[in-house]
């Protein structure tokens, strides 16, 4: 591609990077997710509790549970209990401050949950509007993305990606960055992590979601089990939301130490500039 | 590095800090209007209208085996009704009781217990889903509602079934109330339940009788019923959105 090595030794150049649809959809998703994760949390804290199975009480102990516990000299401790261990989480995990200053019982801290002070109706409320805004806008992009060819063109590895894997490893844990040529192009790390929340995670939470309705576990009766039962089912939508968690604070570290500016301009603008190949004399 | 770099993280952490504060604030005063409930409110009928369009109405609910059931069947909500006269009946062991049923209806009529044994019975091992977020598995008889509404005779204006419950919920003495549609009325699995796993039904759970709705949540299956009605709209029933947690902000529908 001789125009774009053109426009690389140019140290200002700014290559379009994100088409506007893809940057108002990326947006609404940011919201969509924080509003249905910390509503999650809220749904969650009415019952504070995971298990596995078809349902909550099948005789063996849950496998996750936040509890607030009163020591002799009443003072109030939170607790997570995980496979049977014990962890002391005072203050975040199963007994966290209330408005008053007080430690109360509470699964998850009402700083991470919508809205803040438990009341389960309305972030009942919060979680299914926002659900449907997150479906509505996921199907966008993936339709989007078939047919602007954003999904070839930008997201689907190539051979040379393949090849590339260990390269690219070994870049990420130096935290080396592309520059030049290959900062256009997603990295065969990126690709594939972008491909499982999109087509592996984020389609999981939404199924696991359906699962826990009772009117929809009645299309095909019985198809909840196909994934453990129903209470497994809401183990695995958290377990879901903690790995989408972990993606996302990746994902963010990511964009910090790449050039936040450069980054966000691109996210905001769709103008990527791309990093100078510094050190000239290695390559040639 | 380039010196403006521990600046310009100060200023990106304060930023997000910032960021984080004013998306919490500005949920938190949402959450305070009443126009945004009511926005987030259409999300849920968007739900209703598209897991109606996707299910018969006649889908069945998943139906379990005895090595499924739970152990114990938890209570939850009312253990046992603070209310003189449901401890009166409870005391004769329900041989006084008997269930009223009006509204609009051709043939009013009051079944005591052992009439509601002779109607059409089934038998159902079935999840129950608590909004909460726990479920349990237990074994129900009852009578088919659908039986009881042919003895008397819905009238064409009906479109709701409305049971009055013995258990006070507040200070007030507002009892428990629920309301479900004709269409979960005549569902099979819908029944009005006096055994759990093949005893009497208890009192923790609902004793003499609880309505089983079984694809939606635990709070549309009202415990302790006395008294039911058939009507055409919930306007007059309580504050109007058919059912005593629907008045304190949960949807009517609860299959989701």
């Amino acid at each position: 591609m001789p125009s774009s090595d053109a426009a690389i030794s140019r140290s200002d150049s700014l290559y379009y990077r994100h088409t506007l649809p893809v940057r108002i959809m990326h947006w609404i998703n940011v919201i969509a997710f924080f509003v249905l994760l910390m509503s999650g949390l809220q749904i969650f804290n009415a019952h504070p509790a995971l298990y596995w199975g078809k349902s909550s009480y099948t005789g063996r102990p849950p496998i996750l549970q936040l509890v607030a516990k009163e020591t002799d000299d009443g003072k109030v401790v939170g607790v997570t209990r995980v496979f049977g261990r014990e962890f002391v989480t005072t203050g975040v995990l199963g007994a966290s401050r209330g408005p008053d200053g007080d430690l109360v019982g509470r699964g998850f801290p009402s700083w991470a949950t919508i809205p803040g002070p438990p009341w389960l109706a309305l972030g009942r409320r919060w979680h299914l509007f926002f659900a449907w805004i997150f479906v509505i806008n996921g199907l966008a992009y993936v339709i989007h993305a078939i047919l602007s060819r954003h999904l070839v063109r930008d997201l689907l590895p190539t051979k040379a990606d393949w090849h590339s894997i260990g390269k690219s490893l070994k870049d990420h844990l130096l935290l080396r960055h592309p520059k030049g040529e290959a900062a256009k192009h997603y990295n065969i790390l990126q690709k594939l992590t972008y491909l499982i929340v999109i087509f592996g995670l984020l389609p999981l939470a939404i199924l696991m979601g359906w699962a826990m309705s009772p009117w929809l576990d009645s299309i095909i009766p019985g198809w909840v089990d196909w994934f453990g039962g129903r209470q497994s089912a809401r183990t695995i939508h958290f377990v879901v939301a903690l790995a989408l968690v972990a993606f996302v604070v990746i994902h963010v570290f990511q964009v910090i130490i790449t050039g936040l500016w450069n980054n966000l301009r691109a996210i905001i603008t769709g103008r990527y500039r791309i990093p100078p190949t510094e050190d000239r004399h290695d390559t040639e | 590095m380039t010196p403006s770099e521990p600046n310009r993280r100060r200023v990106l952490a304060r930023l997000l800090a910032a960021g984080g504060a004013l998306f919490l604030a500005s949920c938190d005063r949402l959450s305070g209007t009443a126009w945004f409930p009511n926005l987030l409110d259409s999300g849920e009928k968007l739900s209703q209208v598209t897991q109606h369009l996707v299910t018969s109405r006649q889908s069945m609910a998943q139906e379990f085996a005895e090595p499924d059931l739970s152990p114990t069947f938890r209570s939850n909500g009312t253990a046992n009704p603070d209310d003189p006269r449901y401890q009166f009946l409870a005391a004769g062991e329900f041989a006084a009781y008997g269930l009223k049923v009006s509204g609009l209806v051709e043939h009013p009529a009051t079944f005591s217990l052992a009439e509601l044994h002779e109607l059409p019975a089934r038998t159902q091992i079935t999840r129950h889903d608590c909004v909460e977020g726990w479920s349990a598995i237990g074994k129900w008889k009852g009578a088919r509602l659908s039986a009881l509404l042919s003895r008397v005779r819905p009238k064409p204006a009906a479109r709701y079934v409305v049971f009055y419950c013995a258990d006070p919920m507040d200070d007030e003495g507002t009892k428990y109330y629920e309301s479900i549609d004709m269409e979960d009325a005549y569902h099979p699995q819908t029944i009005l339940a006096y055994e759990l796993n093949g005893q009497p039904l208890p009192i923790a759970n609902g004793a003499p009788l609880r309505v089983r709705v079984e694809r939606q949540l635990g709070y549309k299956m009202a415990k302790y019923i006395m008294r039911i009605e058939l009507v055409s709209s919930f306007a007059n029933i309580g504050e109007g959105k058919g059912g005593y947690w629907e008045d304190q902000g949960y949807e009517w529908y609860a299959g989701i």
